[in-house]
């Protein structure tokens, strides 16, 4: 029986995008571009996907825009509250360790966030954690997520592919590029997906991590 | 229509509870308009309501200032909105009793929705709008936009349902940042007449609202001039005579 | 109620019991393989002052993936009839390029030009036959001896007559710039420009549209097809030295090779071959 006709609601949406963080010896590359889109419109062509945590530490996410505004929201308020307790600002790992928590508390009604997360740790070395929807971690050394990650990692696991955690004594988890080289994969890898990837485009926002402070720097995309 | 008060709601989470929830919308009104110009903020809605594909109301406000620096306006389930104005004035009203000179701004008052529109989704009951805030406080324009499950930003123009589609092409092609009163006016008039001719529940009476550091205006309805004289239309089928 | 349904043999038509077994499947939960490249599409046309301007994105994507940057909407009718098409690519093509030969056919047959409506009608009978299961949505555009027209069709195989017409994913984009700017008796210039316009609008406001503009002028006697008359999308970024991706950042474990064997003999200068 033809059921009337009405507009049904979910309580999810995908807002599109792309991130990207490569973690380097003294330094950690956080990319990722402007575009919120949902179905096939664009709803904003410069909406800021990164999210600064603390001094060394931020984060950059794509999927669901409300449920990523709420976490970051609960995230900052979670580190105010730590510098209250503490008196310094929460290191990289511990803020890994804290979104890892705060997404496996929505277990069973999840934030639709796709994280990375890209710092410098306590030894000041690059580091960036990689999640799924529900808190699933891992220290990488690369890491892309949102629409156009399949796209964008075999090109990193091509240049940047880790040595083997297999390998006895254990190398460095840092990429062998040095920093300009690593902002140049990062544009570039941009570059292609856009090509190939209709959710990811306008512009790309960059944030370069180092000892001595934050850098951020945008190039344009395509905009079709 | 006697499916209304038939199964649909009776299924899923509302039986849980026992409770009746929005599962979907009864009167609507169709798209919201909103731009930047030179001294404040511009929002244009036409004032139809729409019962399903009936055209029920005719003359429903959907913009309305908000304390001081303000402007809200709604698409979506037209008692949504008026349920959301009653939480703004109590809003507005608790923030005035302070009596500390300090007042909410466009920012903050678009801060709360976006919460109060999300918290209504995770308890899967939903406000079924699409609301657009503009406003203009100490010498800063503020333009952003809430959908019923919590999606917010900020930009120069915005536009919601239909709007989307249509006018946000015209939006980004003319829409500059020193637009004057006039021209914004024009823009916003000229997306108005493609919504009227595309969209099928938007309607040819509308009200444009404006916002400056001075104060709220809000126009009274007025409809616009549409042609339909393409000579084309006169015979359509004169050329595809042996055609269906 | 005695006898059986005879059985009786069938009297030609469509046979649409795929469609409802497919339904069944579908409800019990199987998904179809769904790989289609879906043209999420721009495609636009109009009446000028000497004829008909179509245009189209170059776009093709299936999913989220852009499968093509540079494809081609704007298919050949007849030498004065062209149509763009937006839907399942190979359904546009398939239907387009049918016609188009019946076309011809009948041209040999009657030894005069194609007529815009009998590509229309043999178009639209098509689609409802296959009750939009064919998902081709066209516009349709040409010059005949009756003169310029220009029709849209709906892959259920509903027709319609327009001054101007715009189909696919992007079509409102497009439809906002047509309804705010068209007038009748546009020149050539200003035909193109507007349908450039409407084009570029769905490039970048429709997310399944996207790269060049495609645009064919069509007047009396006379056609001219701009492939990629606007390229608005160039790459922003080209990295400063190229890539050589080395071998050996695979591991390899073990290494065992084998020698094809040859299992023909070839003999130089056989038999001669029987006449």
């Amino acid at each position: 029986m033809a059921s009337k006709q009405h507009a049904n609601w979910s309580p999810y949406d995908n807002n599109g995008g792309t991130c990207v963080a490569i973690a380097g010896a003294d330094y950690c590359v956080i990319a990722a571009d402007t575009r919120m889109s949902s179905g096939y419109n664009i709803l904003t062509r410069d909406y800021s996907k990164i999210c600064k945590l603390a001094d060394k530490c931020l984060l950059a996410s794509s999927g669901f825009q409300a449920d990523v505004r709420a976490l970051q929201k609960v995230l900052t308020a979670r580190h105010l509250i730590y510098q209250h307790q503490h008196n310094k600002q929460m290191s990289c790992p511990a803020m890994g360790q804290l979104l890892s928590n705060t997404l496996y508390y929505k277990r069973f009604f999840p934030y639709y966030a796709f994280n990375v997360l890209g710092g410098l740790d306590e030894k000041g070395q690059g580091c960036v954690f990689t999640y799924d929807a529900v808190g699933s971690y891992e220290r990488v050394v690369y890491s892309t997520q949102g629409s156009g990650s399949t796209l964008i990692m075999p090109v990193l696991d091509n240049k940047l592919k880790a040595p083997s955690p297999l390998i006895l004594p254990a190398k460095d988890a840092v990429t062998p590029l040095i920093e300009s080289e690593a902002v140049d994969l990062v544009k570039d890898v941009f570059a292609s997906a856009v090509e190939r990837d209709i959710y990811t485009g306008d512009r790309l926002e960059i944030v370069v991590v180092k000892p001595d402070g934050i850098r951020r720097e945008f190039i344009e995309l395509r905009k079709d | 229509m006697n499916s209304i008060d038939s199964t649909p709601a009776k299924q899923g989470l509302a039986s849980i509870e026992g409770s009746e929830r929005t599962l979907y919308p009864y009167v609507t009104g169709t798209s919201v308009i909103g731009i930047k110009y030179k001294d404040g903020i511009l929002i244009a809605a036409d004032m139809g309501g729409s019962y399903g594909s009936t055209l029920r109301y005719k003359s429903v406000e959907r913009i309305k200032p908000i304390g001081k620096h303000s402007l809200l306006g709604a698409s979506g389930e037209i008692s949504d909105f008026q349920e959301i104005l009653k939480y703004l004035d109590e809003l507005i009203v608790y923030d005035n009793m302070w009596d500390d000179g300090n007042s909410l701004g466009p920012k903050e008052v678009h801060n709360y929705l976006t919460r109060v529109m999300y918290n209504r989704r995770n308890k899967f009951n939903p406000l079924w709008n699409s609301l657009v805030l503009g406003g203009v406080k100490k010498g800063q324009k503020y333009l952003g936009m809430v959908s019923m499950i919590g999606v917010h930003f900020e930009d120069n123009h915005i536009a919601t349902g239909f709007g989307n589609h249509l006018a946000r092409p015209i939006l980004r092609e003319e829409w500059h940042e020193n637009i004057s009163f006039e021209d914004g006016v024009k823009l916003l008039e000229k997306c108005m007449r493609v919504l009227l001719y595309r969209d099928r529940s938007a309607i040819n009476k509308l009200q444009i609202a404006k916002i400056t550091e001075s104060g709220v205006f809000v126009s009274q309805p007025y409809a616009l001039k549409t042609f339909w004289g393409y000579s084309a239309f006169e015979n359509p089928t004169k050329g595809a005579e042996g055609s269906w | 109620m005695t006898k059986a349904a005879i059985h009786v043999p069938p009297k030609g038509g469509f046979s649409f019991d795929l469609c409802r077994r497919n339904e069944m499947l579908a409800q019990n939960g199987l998904k179809p393989p769904c790989s289609f490249k879906k043209t999420g599409t721009t495609i636009v046309g109009l009446i000028f002052q000497d004829g008909v301007i179509l245009g189209a994105d170059t776009r093709a994507t299936e999913g989220p993936i852009v499968a093509d940057k540079n494809c081609e909407k704007i298919h050949y009718m007849a030498p004065n009839i062209y149509c763009c098409g937006a839907g399942t690519a190979a359904d546009t093509e398939a239907v387009t390029d049918m016609v188009s030969s019946q076309l011809q056919l009948h041209r040999y047959h009657t030894g005069r030009e194609s007529r815009v409506v009998t590509a229309l009608s043999l178009l639209k009978s098509h689609l409802f036959n296959y009750q939009g299961h064919v998902s081709a949505a066209l516009v349709l555009g040409g010059v005949d001896v009756t003169g310029p027209h220009l029709h849209t069709i709906y892959p259920h195989g509903s027709t319609d007559t327009l001054p101007f017409a715009t189909m696919g994913s992007g079509s409102l984009a497009a439809m906002a710039v047509f309804e705010s700017k068209y007038k009748e008796g546009l020149t050539r210039d200003e035909g193109i420009q507007l349908v450039s316009e409407a084009i570029c609008s769905g490039i970048f406001n429709d997310l399944g549209s996207g790269s060049n503009v495609d645009v064919c002028v069509i007047t009396k006697g006379h056609k001219e097809y701009l492939r990629n008359h606007q390229q608005p999308n160039p790459r922003t970024y080209v990295s400063s030295k190229g890539y050589s991706f080395v071998k050996g950042h695979t591991e390899v474990l073990t290494t065992k090779i084998t020698p094809l064997k040859e299992k023909v003999e070839v003999i130089e200068g056989g038999d001669a071959m029987e006449e």
